[in-house]
């Protein structure tokens, strides 16, 4: 009989027992989870190299900006006064798919990490539709070293002032910046390849000191764009509009444009996708760690600093618990998928009701349909049951900003339940915490002025922030900014 | 098996984020200057530790379209219901402006403050910009005895141990091509022909004369060795002594000890920054003066007259038995109250014209607070009077009065304020 032994007694690790991890995660995470990534590529960094990557959201590349510097400062404050610990662990949605493990870290939570990122997120990232979508994993990196580069050329040649200046108003419209609904384009080789020629072109032009006595070419001239494409209808792609549409940027501010809105393309999966994300890589993690545990690679030392770590990320404080703030997408992703599990596995009378075409069938395939097909408005429409809403003991919270009470509008009871998951689903569309604007209309023939319109829904204002981006709107714009609501009130203009 | 790489990052340079820290420091300058100067009243300035900045936050503000959160209808999904029946009304906390605990991030974007720390280097870097030592150039010039080897180009003979490789292999390189020395491959393929059956009247003789070559052309020959040269060249003389000079009888108050303490530690700090070696020498004085440790510098207790000319005395002596001016940049700060004895004028004046020739700067701070003068104007003292008469004919000596601990960032600011270039 072949003894087996655990993989680590002690907290220590080294490079050869992470290569065993990675080999004893990988055989449950194929084939007993069926999972599907991309190589992987794990990455040791020290805690202050953690720190770096926080202030770039964890993308290995970044060009400079200030605004980094500044998340930067207030992680490091936050994080040498105790009032933060360090993540864990980052991942990043590129192939390979690059995941930071810090070399604190013990042994055991070296396992759960690597399950959790490694085999979990790796798995979302390119399984998921959303990702799918909008993503290229494959070329993220590239393009980021493209965009360091070119900024970095653009601060030497157009000086550092003026390429912040436009940097700024890119970050500010960062959220304008993203196509939602419109289908994306499917990625056209030719097209490709004209962009790139368009690219080194510029590189040409910027070694070739010939070029440089050629004649600007003349500014693009607004009446020259055919006016039927120039806005066809309503464009919720701010900078996508300014970029194509401004008569008075250079091509290189045009350019910056572009890297801020494939950014922000690049990052919109990932926000519309916390909860089923965490969800899964939790999922993930917690089937693996107890796998291992079954089968005696695990100590029972290690199990019990894993179950330790694993309630303390997935920990939910009630409405009145001081650290509350917000639902934690980890653990209600978890127990979504944990509920799924047993609804397959171990339906009872209600999970028939709800859920007649899940009950009974195969767990994994559910799972990793779940996993592929939904973002997190739709993941929770579909699939958040009752029993989760029970023991999450959700409610609906209704406030009225003119009212002087809140009103109770729906509890954890079978009367509220369809309410609470259809709010709760609504709440993960970005409409709901963001406010919308557009463009709709510019002033062709006249003063060029631009206008925005946003929607006034139940009742919001719009906040007084509008005042700076109507400023940076303009700036990129070069001519008059209006800010009208739908119903063709005046907000501002500039 | 899907295939991973595991990479030790740890070793890779750390940092990452400093070119976006300096360009986020640029970005809030004055701010932080402001901060940085109005904290140096306060702080201790050996105080290893951050200083605390706070930022109003709409200089550096992110903006986005976003909705004011304290209007309109909003839904929450909370957990942990332990108490609510669906229809309860719950009173909302009563506060002002309606800001009901739901997040109030929307609204006033410029009220809050961005706080974070900076570090002690960044701190003195902003105490001390703009700042300057005159006349450092010229003296040190002439105080240049230290000599260093500087890599200069290369030669052709040397010490075997200074041979340069590179160079030297460079230089064999090219020799060999010019010559056409035949290499082990071309040679070996002709004898593969041969052996394949190929003409031996023809590729024997071949062979034969290209091995000659490669015999006759040496790997490497000795007109290629090149050798590192090195030339001595002056050093400018960085190092520095400060003489801190207080006098201590009984009219200096601890409250006058503080403010010399801080002059003498911004100027330690300051020369800190332009010479790599600095020493300190501590004199008191009362009517007699005495070396001693910083300790006892600023807190030891002594009473006694004042006779000022004592310590000018003392670091004169120290300076002829320890500091050789060649070798040394010699700093002066005297602090005193003013008070001196009126028959110690003559002493004074004798021991400063011999110590002025000496020395790169010297600093007379009167620290007497305002507080103490009970007429109401700054009477002039014994020692003021003195020090200005020698300030007029010496650019060297700085006489300046720091009334409280506050002033003491802005009068050391304005003592070394870069000039204005002359044209």
């Amino acid at each position: 009989m072949n003894q087996i032994t655990p993989l680590f007694t002690s907290s220590d690790w080294d490079f050869e027992l992470l290569h065993r991890i990675m080999h004893e995660c990988g055989i449950i995470a194929r084939d007993e989870l069926r999972l599907d990534t991309y190589p992987n590529q794990i990455e040791i960094i020290t805690s202050e190299q953690m720190l770096d990557a926080y202030a770039s959201t964890g993308l290995p590349v970044m060009y400079k900006h200030w605004s980094f510097g500044k998340r930067f400062s207030r992680e490091r404050d936050n994080y040498t006064r105790g009032r933060s610990g360090l993540a864990y662990e980052i991942v990043i949605n590129s192939q390979p798919c690059i995941s930071y493990l810090m070399e604190e870290n013990t042994a055991c939570m070296q396992t759960l990490v690597i399950a959790h990122a490694a085999w979990g997120h790796n798995h979302f990232f390119k399984n998921n539709y959303m990702f799918k979508q909008w993503t290229d994993a494959s070329s993220i990196i590239d393009y980021l070293v493209f965009a360091r580069n070119y900024i970095s050329n653009c601060e030497e040649k157009y000086g550092e002032e003026a390429v912040e200046q436009t940097i700024n108003a890119a970050h500010a419209l960062m959220m304008n910046g993203i196509d939602k609904y419109k289908r994306p384009q499917k990625l056209s080789l030719v097209k490709e390849k004209i962009r790139q020629r368009e690219r080194e072109e510029y590189i040409e032009k910027n070694i070739n000191d010939l070029w440089r006595t050629v004649p600007k070419t003349t500014v693009t001239k607004l009446e020259d764009f055919d006016s039927s494409s120039l806005l066809k209808q309503p464009e919720e792609n701010i900078l996508y509009f300014l970029e194509k549409n401004s008569p008075h940027l250079e091509t290189w501010q045009r350019e910056i444009l572009r890297i801020v809105r494939k950014l922000a393309q690049y990052y919109y999966p990932q926000m519309a996708t916390k909860v089923a994300n965490e969800g899964t890589a939790s999922f993930t993690h917690h089937y693996i760690m107890n796998r291992l545990y079954d089968k005696g690679l695990l100590t029972d030392g290690a199990m019990l600093e894993f179950i330790k770590s694993h309630t303390s990320v997935l920990m939910q404080p009630s409405y009145d618990s001081p650290y509350f703030s917000g639902l934690n997408p980890y653990y209600l992703g978890f127990e979504m998928l944990s509920d799924l599990k047993r609804m397959c596995i171990n339906p009872d009378d209600e999970d028939r009701r709800f859920f007649p075409d899940l009950v009974g069938g195969n767990w994994v395939d559910t799972f990793l349909d779940a996993v592929a097909n939904y973002r997190d408005e739709s993941f929770i429409r579909q699939f958040l049951g009752p029993k989760v809403v029970r023991k999450m003991k959700l409610f609906k919270l209704h406030d009225d900003k003119k009212e002087e009470t809140y009103l109770v509008k729906a509890i954890q009871d079978p009367q509220g339940f369809r309410e609470i998951r259809s709010t709760l689903a609504d709440s993960y569309e970005m409409d709901d915490w963001l406010q919308r604007v557009e463009v709709t209309d510019v002033d062709k023939k006249g003063d060029r002025t631009i206008t925005l319109t946003y929607a006034k829904e139940r009742g919001r204002t719009m906040s007084e922030s509008w005042k700076p981006m109507l400023k940076y709107i303009k700036y990129l714009w070069g001519h008059k900014v209006k800010l009208v609501s739908r119903r063709g009130h005046t907000i501002g203009e500039m | 098996m899907a295939e991973y790489h595991i990479i030790d990052r740890r070793e890779n340079p750390k940092g990452k984020n400093l070119p976006n820290r300096q360009k986020f420091l640029k970005k809030v300058k004055k701010t932080l200057k402001s901060q940085v100067r109005g904290a140096m009243g306060k702080k201790n300035i050996t105080d290893s530790s951050g200083t605390d900045i706070s930022i109003p936050s709409d200089s550096i503000d992110e903006p986005t379209f976003d909705y004011d959160r304290t209007t309109g209808e909003w839904d929450k999904i909370l957990p942990g219901n332990d108490q609510f029946l669906s229809g309860d009304r719950i009173k909302k906390p009563t506060k002002q402006g309606g800001g009901t605990g739901s997040g109030s991030g929307g609204s006033g974007g410029g009220e809050d403050n961005f706080n974070f720390t900076i570090t002690r280097e960044e701190y003195l870097d902003i105490v001390f910009e703009d700042l300057e030592l005159p006349d450092l150039i010229k003296t040190s010039e002439k105080a240049a005895v230290l000599w260093e080897n500087v890599r200069a180009g290369f030669k052709t003979d040397g010490n075997p141990s200074q041979l340069a490789l590179i160079r030297s292999l460079k230089n064999s390189l090219g020799r060999r091509l010019a010559l056409k020395k035949p290499t082990e491959l071309e040679i070996a393929k002709l004898e593969e022909e041969l052996n394949q059956g190929g003409d031996s009247d023809i590729l024997q003789p071949l062979i034969d004369a290209l091995i000659r070559k490669k015999q006759a052309v040496p790997w490497i020959d000795p007109i290629d060795l090149r050798y590192r040269r090195w030339d001595k060249q002056p050093v400018p003389n960085s190092q520095a002594v400060i003489f801190c000079l207080m006098d201590v009888s009984a009219s200096m108050g601890s409250n006058e000890k503080e403010i010399a303490k801080r002059f003498y530690l911004l100027l330690y700090l300051f020369l800190q920054r332009q010479y790599e070696k600095i020493e300190i020498v501590f004199i008191r004085h009362t009517d007699t003066a005495a070396e001693v440790d910083e300790h006892e510098f600023f807190y030891g207790k002594d009473s006694g007259g004042t006779i000022v000319s004592s310590g000018i005395k003392l670091v004169n002596e120290i300076i002829e038995n320890r500091y050789p001016i060649d070798a040394w940049n010699i700093y002066v700060s005297q602090a005193s109250d003013g008070d001196n004895s009126p028959s110690d004028a003559a002493a004074c004046k004798q021991e400063l014209d011999k110590l002025l020739p000496l020395v790169q700067y010297y600093v007379y701070t009167e620290v007497k607070a305002i507080s103490s003068n009970m007429y109401g104007y700054l009477s002039v003292t014994s020692v003021w009077k003195l020090m200005e008469e020698f300030a007029k004919t010496n650019t060297k000596l700085i006489v300046v009065n720091v009334p409280s601990v506050s002033s003491v960032v802005d009068i050391f600011r304005r003592v070394f304020a870069k000039k204005p270039v002359k044209k």
